[in-house]
């Protein structure tokens, strides 16, 4: 395999201005976004958020990359076994060696989620767990009144595709999802409804940037 | 009161916990907020609900 050369900052920025316009450029460079969990959502959300040039990610995942994660996160066979924190950061670094990243490598809980999640003006909830999401949810929205949460519910099982989207469910809440379609219904997860979810909440977060805030 | 844009009556004064209950809902999983403010969860049992309120339950399935 020939070796990459790293670009310069320069050229990088450069090539994204081209593509996505100066005043957006400016806005995800500036932007700190919060993940919480890096599954099958936040894995592909973190990976979009790269892509659009987000200046400063914060991701946290207590977990390892399983062999059983392959067939919906962004990992691959190279990973298994590895910190998730560390098997995302080494691909987003990979998109853009410039970008801003703080790991956490601990169990989120509600009591130590508006620290970890102190600078980012916008938080996604990409968790599995259920009691979590809610958890997690009630802790930002009750203790950080100005941020955004975007959060996601119903993405299991191969449903169409149709039936993924995004609502302002509260002020600062955005839901994304079917927001039926659990695993408590014995329905497996999968790639293409877990990156479509991922991808709706990748979304929100870049309107939200951009001062859109109308799902 | 009016829930996630619906309309429903109280048939009689009813804490936001047992309101939650006799909807089914599961208050681990849920989200509240009660007149655009979110309701934590130590308060569900003394939140008291009314017909003048609009309420949003935002609720949580697995899968991520």
């Amino acid at each position: 395999m020939e070796k990459t050369i790293l670009p310069t900052k320069e050229m990088l920025d450069e090539a994204l201005i081209r593509r996505h316009t100066r005043p957006v450029f400016d806005a995800m460079a500036a932007a700190h976004v919060g993940i919480a969990g890096l599954g099958g959502l936040g894995s592909n959300i973190a990976v979009m958020l790269t892509r659009l040039g987000v200046g400063h990610l914060v991701l946290a995942d207590f977990d390892q990359v399983d062999l059983s994660n392959l067939n919906r996160q962004h990992y691959m066979l190279t990973h298994v076994g590895m910190d998730k924190t560390k098997a995302l950061a080494q691909q987003l670094y990979q998109i853009n060696p410039y970008i801003d990243l703080t790991l956490y490598k601990e169990k989120i809980t509600a009591q130590n989620a508006p620290h970890i999640f102190k600078s980012c003006e916008i938080i996604c909830e990409a968790f599995d767990d259920p009691d979590a999401k809610a958890a997690l949810v009630n802790s930002i929205l009750d203790q950080e009144p100005g941020k955004k949460l975007v959060a996601a519910s119903g993405l299991a099982g191969y449903g169409s595709a149709n039936d993924i989207k995004t609502h302002r469910v509260m002020k600062n809440l955005y839901l994304c999802g079917d927001n039926e379609s659990g695993i408590e219904d014995g329905l497996c997860l999968m790639a293409p409804r877990a990156a479509l979810c991922a991808a709706h909440q990748a979304n929100m977060v870049l309107r939200l940037i951009l001062g859109i805030d109308q799902p | 009161m009016k829930v996630n844009g619906k309309i429903y009556s109280l048939a009689q004064p009813l804490s936001l916990k047992d309101f939650l209950e006799e909807k089914g809902f599961n208050s681990d999983r849920v989200a509240v907020e009660l007149n655009g403010d979110i309701i934590p969860k130590g308060a569900y049992e003394t939140t008291m609900l009314s017909d003048a309120d609009t309420l949003e339950v935002v609720h949580f399935v697995g899968g991520g």
